[in-house]
């Protein structure tokens, strides 16, 4: 659904409810949409910087990504660690789970791509290829490929199924390196510090690039899959049409000039929400392009964030901590800080 | 078929006459095609076949024509009816259809042309007089001519009618002239008339009869050419020896020309015979000896003369006055200029063309005080002068422009413009031009003096590895090569000459020289700014590999899209789209059909290029604007960072700019100082963020992104 089909609706709705008020019956008034703004939970993954924070498909759990090399899965709920997963040679930079939470892949530094086995934390596939430290990975729908974007400049498309240490495919389309980087059903969508967002459409068989001329720093699908959502190293976060590669909206206020900070849509697509390098989460609303909330998170940048696929759950990464926000507090907030005692 | 014998008789009505229409009669509906019967001559229907649109009928009730049809009659064995008549003629094939009146072989009693004897037919005449000669009794004509049964055709009974008289030609009547050609041809004239007294001809002359001006003439006959296929195999006008004529005639006959024309044949068949020709038997001629019965042998070999002979090809005007058939200029043509009358010389013609007068142009005027002594210029070496005089010295001789071609700056001077310009002397020694005086052009030395400026250079001995090798298939050219730019680089003025190789031919080595100096000129180290900036390829693209592969597609121009982000005009002016081959197997795996089934490749499509093409390296000059840009985007994230240049961007108030935030309280108190620094800043890193990144990823990148270099100490 586009913008303008939003906003339409939108308007629509609001005749609609003054309509209403003025006779005798008033409606409910729509629910306001909840932002999750309340802490839930603090979780110390003791694992130097936290590079990125994902959930996993269903959101019940969550990754970490270490400077420490390390990659662990977490309870989202209970804030319990479950598994560490360590192979790599150099800190992890982003991970992805598949749909069926049986495997992981993670991409570090040290410029390869693992693919790990969950429950046994083995690595099932160590894929070497890149020249440079991979930036951003993701599975695509069925696990079936793994996708890594490299500072090197390219898009690996590996194989899970097979055997084979080699790429399907090397996209190296891109002029600079990759640096954020989305699989949706038939496409893939891909940022680059070049300035461009690349759109791969395999059913198609074309690649429209759009030209943003500030790094890119990452990239989004919106849920219905009609929207791009980009932020750039010029402050910004666009939201484009995908077929036309009109801007839909604009959202500005933070910060965002030197660091690769994560960006993204809520689960509803109704708000946007992107890091800063101020210490807050920043977070639009996604028609109005007003500022709906300015999480503080802490005084440091923060690093990364991932909101929940269904839920209002917010994970934001800064320092070494991983903090999980959701809309209303819960009712155990005595357990803010749970340091786990997994001392090696 | 029906003739009216009341009416006038002269007309013959042929098929069934439609019936008259009447206007105000409806319309008749057209008779079905069942209804349409045809019967034949005795009344009997008839039916067509298939081949009633376009065959013949087949006759006795549908059948062949026979009571049996198609079957075939039975074998009969030749061997008994030998006797039989063995050849069917063409009328066994037809039937009465055919041989009827209007069939292909009607049967009717008409003249034959052997009993004809109608017009007198010129040619045909001619070819009965040989017949008749060569017949056993000869001059049989005059009795066929005396019992010929008179015959003439539709044709010349119509013409008859219309006034047409035999011998005469077809056409209007013609005022005075009239061809001479009757009397040549041997044929009684059959006009009354003499013929008139033309303008031109020497017989009108010679008649001298007088000719009325009231009278018209007919035009004359054409005799037509008689086109008979050749059938035999000799060549071309050889008649062969006719072996009754050979038999006939006798050494009186004379020379049996087999070359003769018909006319002249025809001539003597016609004229008086010959007085003292006897006839006799037995075989005589050139191509037989004299027989026993041949009392005299005189001439028997006959020595031909050329005058038997047409010497001239298409020569002389054909007597027989075959205009029809020949191309009218060329009797135009002999029409003479009445002012030459008389006047041209024996054995010369006109001219067909006139000749070109020439026009002379006459001498100059010379000046009054012009003195005729040459002055010499003296020659003076423009590297020992003074760079002015030098220059004066050029202008004045006009070379400026060729021999400078473009100084860019000091530093593309070589040593010895420097010296020049610095008004320094010529270092004593010998020169290069002394030592191969006549091999440079000043062109060429120049550009080995330029060459030896750029490779002396220090980007050129900082840059170790040669990185282009132009002759590489050659390796003793390239060995060569890489000598002489080793030389170069170390300032050795002889280093063309000392590296090539001396047991070549001169040509050779001029050759070489002129590709060694062009070569050092093309490759020429970059600048170590620009250079530094690139990686060498990894995998080496071999010696056959003089071609790149670009992508077919190229990216619209940034600057428009650049253009175009200012002012927030996102969609079409910044988006490209290409073409882009997903791999197979990819496809298979995101579950998706292949979008270009068959596709050879994977990827965008990519086209070779020149390797050294002048397309491929647009981007990367090395002229100031390209090196003097500012460091590529990425960079700026090494900038250390300002506090509060996020917001410069939005300026415009939008719906997008919502107020009552913390930044808009910021924006108000930020100093113009900062404002103008991001401002410039960002001028800066959008207008040249391309200039690195043309060449494709590079394996050491100098754009990367930072993640924060937090650590936790535990």
């Amino acid at each position: 659904m586009s913008l303008g089909h939003l906003q339409h609706q939108a308007t629509h709705a609001e005749d609609h409810a003054e309509q209403k008020c003025e006779m005798s019956f008033p409606q409910p008034k729509p629910e306001v949409p909840q932002l999750p703004q309340n802490l839930l939970r603090t979780i110390d993954c003791q694992q130097g910087a936290v590079r990125a924070v994902r959930f996993n498909a269903d959101g019940n759990y969550l990754l970490s990504c270490g400077s420490d090399k390390s990659l662990k899965l977490w309870s989202v709920s209970r804030g319990t660690l479950l598994k560490t997963y360590s192979g790599h040679g150099y800190e992890v930079l982003d991970a992805d789970g598949s749909y069926d939470n049986s495997q992981l892949c993670s991409c570090s530094s040290d410029k390869t791509v693992i693919l790990w086995d969950v429950a046994t934390g083995q690595v099932t596939r160590k894929l070497r290829g890149h020249a440079g430290k991979v930036n951003c990975v993701q599975f695509n729908e069925e696990a079936t490929v793994i996708l890594s974007g490299s500072i090197d400049g390219t898009v690996r498309c590996w194989d899970t199924r097979s055997r084979k240490f080699d790429p399907i495919q090397i996209l190296d389309e891109a002029q600079d390196g990759v640096s954020s980087l989305k699989v949706s059903e038939h496409e893939l969508l891909t940022g680059s510090v070049d300035g461009r967002v690349r759109r791969y459409d395999l059913r198609m068989g074309q690649l429209h690039v759009d030209f943003i001329n500030s790094p890119i720093t990452c990239v989004c699908f919106s849920a219905d899959g009609q929207c791009t959502l980009t932020s750039s190293l010029d402050s910004t976060v666009r939201l484009l049409d995908k077929s036309t590669g009109e801007m839909l909206g604009e959202y500005t206020g933070h910060k965002m000039k030197g660091y690769k900070l994560d960006c993204c849509l809520s689960s509803k697509d109704t708000h946007v929400l992107s890091c800063s390098e101020d210490g807050h989460v920043y977070c639009w609303d996604l028609v109005e392009g007003s500022l709906m909330l300015k999480l503080p998170v802490g005084k440091a940048v923060v690093q990364s964030l991932s909101f929940h696929p269904s839920e209002t759950r917010l994970l934001t990464a800064m320092e070494g901590r991983v903090q999980v926000w959701g809309a209303e507090p819960e009712e155990t907030e005595e357990d803010v800080v749970v340091v786990q005692q997994e001392k090696a | 078929m029906a003739s009216d014998s009341d009416s006038d008789g002269d007309f013959v009505t042929f098929g069934t006459p439609l019936e008259p229409l009447e206007e105000d009669e409806p319309l008749r509906k057209p008779v079905p095609l069942h209804e349409q019967t045809v019967k034949d001559e005795k009344g009997r229907y008839q039916r067509f076949h298939g081949a009633f649109t376009g065959g013949f009928s087949a006759g006795y009730f549908n059948t062949v024509g026979t009571k049996e049809g198609w079957t075939p009659a039975t074998f009969v064995s030749s061997r008994q009816q030998k006797a039989g008549r063995q050849n069917a003629r063409p009328e066994d094939f037809m039937d009465e259809e055919d041989l009827g009146d209007h069939g292909i072989a009607p049967r009717q009693i008409t003249t034959t042309a052997d009993f004809a004897s109608g017009r007198k037919d010129v040619i045909r005449d001619k070819a009965r007089a040989i017949t008749s000669l060569s017949a056993p009794i000869p001059g049989d004509t005059v009795l066929e001519d005396l019992v010929a049964p008179a015959r003439s055709s539709m044709g010349v009974e119509l013409l008859r009618k219309m006034g047409w008289k035999d011998g005469q030609g077809v056409g209007p009547r013609v005022k005075r002239r009239l061809c001479k050609q009757r009397a040549d041809s041997g044929t009684r004239a059959f006009v009354s008339a003499s013929p008139p007294n033309g303008l031109s001809g020497s017989q009108d002359e010679e008649d001298g009869e007088f000719v009325p001006e009231n009278v018209t003439f007919a035009p004359k006959d054409v005799t037509p050419i008689d086109f008979t296929p050749k059938v035999d195999l000799h060549g071309l006008g050889y008649r062969g020896l006719n072996p009754l004529a050979a038999l006939r005639g006798g050494p009186g006959a004379g020379h049996i020309n087999l070359f003769t024309m018909d006319s002249d044949r025809s001539n003597s068949l016609f004229g008086e015979d010959r007085k003292g020709q006897r006839r006799r038997g037995g075989v005589a001629g050139q191509g037989f000896g004299v027989g026993a019965m041949e009392d005299d042998d005189e001439d028997i070999y006959h020595r031909d003369i050329m005058s038997n002979y047409d010497t001239v090809l298409g020569g002389e005007e054909p007597g027989d006055g075959l205009y029809g058939w020949t191309a009218p200029q060329q009797y135009n043509r002999k029409k003479k200029d009445a002012a030459y009358l008389g006047k041209i010389l024996e054995g010369f013609t006109l001219a067909s063309d006139k000749l070109e007068t020439k026009t002379i142009f006459p001498p100059p005027n010379l000046p009054r005080d012009f003195r005729p002594v040459h002055y010499f210029r003296p020659v003076v070496d423009l590297s020992s002068v003074s760079p002015m005089v030098a220059q004066a010295l050029q202008t004045s001789r006009g070379h400026m422009a060729q021999e400078e071609p473009s100084k860019g700056g000091r530093h593309q001077l070589d040593s010895a413009q420097r010296r020049e310009l610095l008004g320094e002397a010529t270092l004593q020694g010998i020169t290069e031009s002394l030592l191969n005086p006549s091999r440079f052009t000043p062109h060429a030395e120049q550009q080995q003096q330029e060459a030896l400026s750029v490779w002396s250079g220090p980007t050129a001995q900082a840059q170790t590895g040669q990185t282009f090798k132009p002759f590489e298939r050659t390796p003793h050219k390239q060995a060569r090569y890489d000598l002489y730019i080793d030389q170069l680089k170390q300032g050795d003025r002889d280093a063309l000459e000392l590296s090539l190789d001396p047991t070549m031919t001169e040509w050779e080595r001029g050759r070489e020289r002129d590709e060694f100096v062009r070569a050092a000129l093309l490759y020429k180290p970059s600048s170590s700014s620009l250079s530094c900036r690139f990686t060498r390829g990894k995998q080496d693209d071999g010696v056959e590999a003089d071609t790149v592969e670009v992508t077919r597609d190229q990216e619209n121009d940034v600057d428009d899209k650049q253009a175009a982000v200012k002012m927030k005009m996102f969609g079409k002016l910044t988006r490209d789209t290409f073409e882009w081959h997903p791999d197979n197997l990819l496809c298979k795996r995101f579950n998706v059909p292949d979008p270009y089934p068959g596709s050879g490749f994977v990827g965008m499509p990519k086209v070779k290029r020149d390797k050294f093409s002048v397309f491929n390296f647009l981007t990367v000059s090395e002229s100031p604007t390209a090196s003097a840009s500012p460091a590529p985007q990425g960079n700026k994230q090494s900038v250390p960072l300002y506090p509060d240049t996020s917001h410069f961007i939005s300026r415009k108030r939008s719906r997008w700019d919502v107020s009552g935030q913390a930044g808009n309280k910021e924006r108000k108190e930020k100093d113009p100082v900062s404002e103008f620094l991001s401002v410039a800043r960002i001028e800066a890193s959008g207008s040249g963020p391309e200039a690195s990144t043309t060449d494709g990823p590079t394996t050491d990148p100098t754009v990367e992104v930072l993640v924060p270099s937090y650590y936790i100490h535990h």
